[in-house]
């Protein structure tokens, strides 16, 4: 029986010559050092890989019983989670791996760069790398959206309405990217062609010629401080270099290896503990509180994007991308020659601190999303009972005006309530009655970002917020401003002019 | 390719292609064209093409049922919905009537609940009168104008009629920046 297979393995290799062109790939050397402690370097590429192929399996997986149909789509889910033996698993597991898949991409660029990798003669393979990159983001959003709960929904809006901005053909964008007039049926359907046909098509394209060039141009030795990489002798040095090179099917894939099995064992447990993600509400778009978040890879997006003026706003959102991708592909063309070594190269060090950096500021920022209002704080954070303690009658009528206006969804008392404006508990010994009745009835001078209440409230609403607003201050301070200007507690002030 | 060919004994043509060859060339160019064209139209008509439907109307209810100068949200599963599209074809509106002109005719402000910012849905707070939106904190008046935050515009207008005692609205597309409600009203 043995005899008889060895028959028919080499009968099809000697057809196929798959052997002869395998066997010299894995044997191919590389460069001595990588067999070292520096090796470990070289295991970040292979880890994302092996998630990709984690990703295909579990998303095979998941296409069985998923239906990407919008009446159905979250029904599916339900199951997959409850009835289907295991389905939260692959549901979990697909969601961690891919994020894992994104974490060693990172990983892996940043090693490339910092490590000069990136130059003569693998410039191709970084920009195809980049190429990589996109398609996994790609992938990230597209797989959100066929979650297809409420949060999928809102974020195919977002989506669509920054699409929407681009001048002249963005009604057509939308209407290609939606496939029909409204968020429906047809849109869940091209997103789901997109994550699961047109995306991973090209993501695998990519990926097989990202092999290639690697096998092609060798792996980089590990950079050393003072080798210069030069164009017209990088070749031969190479070439001598792997004369004394080990074989990549040896120790070099034992550390892949390892590091590989390493990480989908930490992905597996977390998937197993922390359970599938959503889905949440049901994608029913009357459904009040609608709180839509990206996914974590472009929450620093949305994070620049809601700091930033809306002036520049639709730059942030359609330009900036392509700058960003842009300025990735360029990587290579501004330098592709000199010293490889971070010790060396102290800006690519610093660049790669200040990106990571603002990365993460901004992805805080977008986590914690202090511009979104708490629409439901005016009624469900009550007034903090201190500060209703002991006040005049008035006062306790501006505390309710205060709540019944919905301040409070924009601002917090004692760090309760909305964060988008500032907190107002101790804003009485800041603002005299003036500039509190000016802010007020004026908002935000130009439209920024509070709006005008003087047509939103009556006189008498005003006077008591205000009234309110002044009681609101540290024990034994005296309210802002001149002391004999300000209203005594426990008088009724004659209404003033207010508003206009 | 160019070996002598005993049976047919053909001579190349001095100093060019013979013409046959370059005949075909040219055939076969012109075909791959015509393929590819062949091909291509009816792909990007696929693709890209609208599907043109007469403009549907939704009735929002009768005209007593909206008081004069108070917001009403109306919910409704949206005409231009796919057969499959399931609880997702649900929209909703913000009604307001504001009584009737000089003309006599009743004037209604409909408008759409998505924010005229990246398309969020702005609820109404009845009790300061404004339209909230819960992503990045745009607020509108109650007649939809811009009140504050990042919105570039005010909310949406929906195009109403009222047709035998009743408040109709034209199904409303997801509204854009470059493509709202009112296109051709406003043009
Ligand atoms: S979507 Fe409404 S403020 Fe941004």
């Amino acid at each position: 029986m043995y005899q008889l297979l060895r028959k028919l393995a080499h009968w099809i290799d000697a057809r196929a010559g798959v052997s002869a062109t395998l066997w010299p790939m894995m044997r191919h050397p590389v460069p001595r050092s990588i067999d070292g402690p520096m090796g470990w370097w070289y295991v970040f590429g292979s880890a994302s890989m092996t998630f990709l192929l984690i990703q295909i399996l579990t998303g095979i997986g998941l296409s069985m019983v998923y239906v990407p149909a919008a009446d159905q789509a979250y029904e599916s889910l339900l199951y997959l989670d409850y009835q289907q033996p295991w389905g939260w698993f692959l549901r979990s597991l697909h969601y961690y791996a891919g994020s894992g898949m994104v974490v060693m991409l990172l990983v892996h660029m940043t090693q490339v760069f910092l490590q000069g990798s990136y130059k003569y003669p693998r410039e191709l393979t970084w920009v195809v790398g980049v190429l990589l990159l996109a398609c996994t983001m790609g992938m990230f959003f597209t797989g959100q959206i066929l979650r297809w709960d409420t949060d999928a929904y809102w974020g195919l809006a977002v989506g669509a309405s920054m699409a929407g901005r681009v001048p002249v053909l963005g009604p057509e964008i939308v209407h290609t990217l939606l496939g029909g007039d409204i968020i429906g049926a047809s849109s869940l359907s091209r997103f789901f062609a997109l994550h699961v046909f047109i995306i991973p098509g090209a993501l695998l394209t990519f990926l097989g010629i990202h092999l290639w060039l690697v096998l092609r141009c060798g792996i980089s030795a590990p950079p050393k401080p003072g080798e210069i990489v030069d164009p017209k002798t990088y070749d031969a040095t190479y070439h001598e270099e792997l004369k004394r090179g080990v074989p990549f099917f040896g120790d070099a894939l034992l550390k892949d290896i390892f590091f590989s099995a390493l990480a989908v064992t930490i992905v597996v447990v977390i998937a197993a503990v922390v359970g599938p993600k959503g889905p949440t509400e049901p994608p029913d778009p009357t459904l009040a509180g609608a709180n839509p978040r990206p996914e974590w890879p472009f929450l620093w997006l949305f994070g620049l994007l809601s700091l930033s003026p809306p002036a520049i706003e639709t730059f942030i959102m359609l330009v900036f991308p392509v700058l960003v991708l842009g300025a990735l592909f360029f990587v290579p063309f501004v330098s592709n020659r000199g010293e490889r070594a971070p010790s060396r190269r102290p800006a690519a060090v610093l660049l790669v601190i200040v990106i990571y950096t603002t990365l993460g500021v901004l992805t805080y920022e977008g986590v914690q999303a202090p511009w979104s209002p708490v629409m439901d704080a005016w009624s469900g954070d009550p007034v903090p009972v201190n500060l209703v303690e002991g006040r005049t009658p008035l006062e306790l009528q501006g505390a309710a005006v205060f709540q019944f206006k919905n301040c409070r969804n924009c601002h917090a008392l004692e760090g309760i309530g909305g964060r988008r404006g500032p907190d107002l508990t101790t804003i009485g010994a800041s603002l005299t009655r003036d500039q509190l009745i000016t802010q007020i009835s004026n908002g935000t001078p130009g439209g920024g970002n509070m709006p005008a209440y003087g047509k939103q409230m009556s006189p008498a609403e005003m006077e008591a917020t205000v009234a309110f607003l002044i009681s609101l201050r540290p024990d034994g301070q005296l309210p802002a401003g001149a002391v004999e200007d300000a209203p005594v507690e426990g008088t009724t002030p004659q209404p003033v002019e207010l508003t206009e | 390719m160019n070996a002598p060919l005993p049976s047919s004994g053909k001579q190349l043509c001095p100093g060019g292609k013979p013409p046959r060859r370059a005949f075909f060339r040219l055939l076969t160019g012109a075909l791959g064209a015509a393929a590819t064209g062949l091909l291509t139209l009816p792909m990007l008509g696929y693709f890209f093409g609208r599907r043109h439907r007469p403009a549907m109307w939704v009735p929002m209810g009768d005209l007593s049922d909206f008081p004069l100068n108070e917001t009403r949200t109306i919910n409704f599963d949206n005409p231009l919905r796919q057969p499959w599209d399931g609880m997702t074809s649900m929209t909703g509106v913000h009604v307001r009537y504001q009584g009737k002109n000089d003309a006599g005719d009743e004037q209604f402000l409909v408008l759409a609940a998505n924010c005229a910012h990246l398309g969020c849905p702005v609820s109404w707070f009845p009790q300061s009168g404004l339209f909230m939106c819960p992503c990045h904190g745009g607020v509108y008046y109650e007649n939809g104008e811009r009140a504050s935050g990042p919105p570039p515009r005010g909310l949406f207008h929906c195009v109403w009629r009222v047709k035998e005692g009743k408040l109709e609205i034209e199904a409303p597309h997801y509204p854009t920046l470059h493509d709202t409600l009112t296109e051709s009203l406003e043009s």
